[in-house]
């Protein structure tokens, strides 16, 4: 066994890792690399599991979205409500808005559920941790494939055809996804140790939903309107619907700033979240 | 070569006893973490806070085994939480040459939708086996299991102790360098357990193992050497032999803490052998008992059990006593086991207490003492001159 290479080396001190990052960055890098099998096991497995004890499947992906719709499209069409005009037909605006709110909502939630689904796990055998959140974003990955398959066959009733522009759609739910886990991550360390996030989490997000053009257009004007555009989940929402309906996106160099920063806060959030789990496991089960 | 593959130096950490506090030191760490400050502090205990383990030290060759034992919240376990990286030290160093394994949570993250096979899948991945390797041990995982061809049903059907052979079958296929053992060591029925042994058996050749227990004679048949470990506190590495006498005057300490009173009618006793006796001797027991009301003592059963191999070896049983007990303390019976013929070795005593008619179990003494028997000169020896 022990013949051709030398054996690793491993040491657990009490030294912040933060302390000397080139190892950090290193451990990161191997850590990554050795979840890729693992992450993918897991997303398997839950998966398979997830559907094979339901009876509609997969249908289940849209049922959040499509009742949401359902819902928006009902309070605009009896009068209750008044939306303003929308460039798409209203049930296809509202249905692209709710689907990707949808992907976006399923990445925040997707580590923290990970995590602590797998508390028994994490508690008892060393494994990367980065593997759970990478399972997530496979979860996430698969559920928006089925949203945007089933989003084109709406499309395609209203009369609504993507045009070359659609090739960009997967580049626009990679950022909803970006932004979506980071946020999740940041959340997770302090959520699994005070549970007020996971209560609170639900209602934020509703506020920050009514915050983005989901289910209802940009104004010109407005204090709506200004906040609106502060919110970096605008340009998200509204670049990929433009990619989706063949439009032209408006926002695409704060499109591009906030994938940015989006992927920087990721980084950041993933060290944060490595630094975490050991504590957070220490007081989990203590 | 130097094949020293596990190196623990003055290993410390901390823990908190309040949930609100723990939670509140939990985030200050995190805080000291992301700063880049040192995990433990400055090495002091904060307010509600002991030490689960201090200053540990130790070092593990290839084909050693180091046994852990000490009381229920001694630092065991969470010295092996610390060795697996679960968890940081406070304070201190450990260092790892090599894969860690660990026999801890056989069947961690079985799906029970899944089935055995997708399953077995999962856990190894889990457990760090590359996908090359699962394909290559998947037909062996699942001889070893006995699963037949339940292995394509849904883990749910299994019956428990089908989940935990694979489980086992899973986590022993893996080739560590340092293996830790959590008082599992073997699963299922008597015909698997073999099984297990022969399997854990080889891994002992092949790895450091670290290895905690509550059960006396699995340490004399696997440890080299024994750590006694009491309220974090390492009391020394001893021989097996000794380890157990140590660990018995910890136990000691609490001296009813063994002793169950079924029957109301007892409110504290004690009972005491002596350490040791020749084979073939004669030997007596001493209860000491204060009762609650009077009561008569009718039969008393006396249970020992080879330590080394944790199989009950001999029965004594003491019927028609007649031992009647007032209210007043009674201090220091006797009670007469006989003469014991049993070969020389460590043996483990229990006794259990019972009313005239041995139908009401007074009190019952589980591994009270421990009895050596001192084998006479060889006969050879005397005869041979």
């Amino acid at each position: 066994m022990n013949q051709q290479k030398p054996l690793p080396v491993t040491i657990y001190t009490s030294e912040s890792p933060i302390a000397s990052p080139g190892r950090m960055f290193r451990d990161m890098l191997r850590d990554l690399h050795a979840s890729h099998d693992l992450s993918w096991r897991l997303a398997v497995r839950d998966i398979s599991a997830q559907y094979r004890q339901t009876f509609f499947g997969f249908l289940w992906a849209l049922v959040l979205p499509l009742a949401n719709t359902a819902v928006w499209v009902f309070l605009s069409v009896s009068g209750i409500l008044v939306v303003g005009a929308t460039e798409l037909p209203y049930p296809v605006f509202v249905l692209i808005g709710t689907m990707l709110w949808a992907i976006f909502m399923e990445a925040v939630n997707a580590p923290m559920l990970g995590v602590s689904a797998s508390r028994d796990m994490l508690a008892k055998i060393n494994f990367p941790r980065e593997s759970i959140v990478i399972s997530g974003i496979y979860q996430v990955l698969f559920n928006s494939a089925i949203k945007i398959a089933i989003l084109l066959v709406a499309l395609a009733v209203f009369g609504t055809y993507p045009d070359w522009n659609f090739l960009f759609v997967p580049l626009g739910v990679a950022s909803l996804l970006i932004a979506g886990t980071a946020i999740g991550l940041f959340l997770t360390p302090i959520g699994l140790l005070y549970t007020d996030i996971g209560k609170g989490l639900p209602i934020l997000m509703q506020f920050l939903m009514y915050l983005t053009p989901v289910v209802y257009p940009l104004r010109a004007e407005g204090t709506l309107s200004g906040l609106l555009l502060l919110n970096p989940l605008t340009p998200l929402i509204e670049t990929t619907r433009a990619w989706l309906t063949g439009g032209t996106p408006e926002w695409l160099h704060y499109f591009l700033l906030v994938n940015f920063l989006a992927l920087f806060l990721l980084l950041g959030v993933w060290i944060v979240y490595r630094l975490a789990m050991p504590i957070i496991i220490e007081r989990m089960s203590s | 070569m130097n094949d020293t593959l596990l190196k623990v130096e003055g290993v410390s950490k901390r823990f908190c006893r309040s949930l609100k506090q723990s939670l509140r030191y939990g985030t200050q760490d995190l805080y000291n973490e992301i700063v880049g400050r040192n995990h433990g502090g400055n090495g002091q205990l904060r307010a509600d806070e002991f030490w689960a383990l201090k200053d540990v030290n130790f070092e593990l060759k290839r084909g050693e085994c180091l046994g852990l034992i000490g009381r229920n919240g001694a630092g065991k376990t969470t010295l092996l939480r610390l060795l697996n990286g679960l968890i940081k030290p406070d304070s201190g160093r450990i260092e790892i040459r090599g894969r860690v394994g660990a026999l801890i949570a056989l069947g961690a993250g079985f799906n029970p939708i899944l089935t055995g096979r997708e399953n077995i899948y999962v856990n190894a991945a889990v457990l760090g086996l590359s996908h090359r390797d699962i394909v290559r041990k998947l037909d062996d995982i699942i001889d070893f299991a006995e699963i037949g061809n339940f292995i394509d049903t849904p883990v749910q059907s299994y019956s428990s102790g089908m989940q935990v052979r694979l489980g086992f079958s899973v986590a022993s296929a893996l080739e560590p360098d340092v293996l830790l053992l959590d008082e599992v060591l073997a699963v299922g029925d008597a015909g698997f357990k073999s099984k297990c042994f022969n399997r854990i058996g080889k891994l002992l050749e092949q790895c450091a193992v670290v290895f905690v227990t509550h059960s006396m004679h699995q340490l004399y048949r696997i440890a080299d050497s024994v750590m006694v470990l009491d309220k974090g506190h390492r009391i020394g590495t001893f021989s097996p032999h000794d380890a157990i006498k140590h660990y018995d005057s910890l136990c000691a300490g609490e001296a009813s803490a063994s002793a169950v009173f079924l029957d109301n009618s007892i409110a504290d006793a004690t009972m005491t052998i002596p350490e040791s006796v020749h084979a073939g001797k004669e030997i007596s027991a001493q209860i000491s008992i204060v009762p609650r009301r009077p009561v008569v003592i009718g039969q008393v059963i006396f249970n020992l059990t080879d330590m080394r191999t944790g199989t009950l070896v001999a029965e004594y049983r003491r019927t028609e006593l007649e031992i009647s007990i007032d209210t007043n303390f009674a201090h220091a019976i006797p009670i007469a086991l006989g003469p014991i013929f049993l070969r020389g070795g460590q043996y483990s005593v229990s006794c259990a207490v019972y009313d005239r008619k041995g139908k009401i179990n007074l009190a019952h003494f589980a591994n009270f003492a421990t009895l050596e028997i001192e084998n006479p000169v060889p006969t050879e020896a005397v005869c041979g001159f």
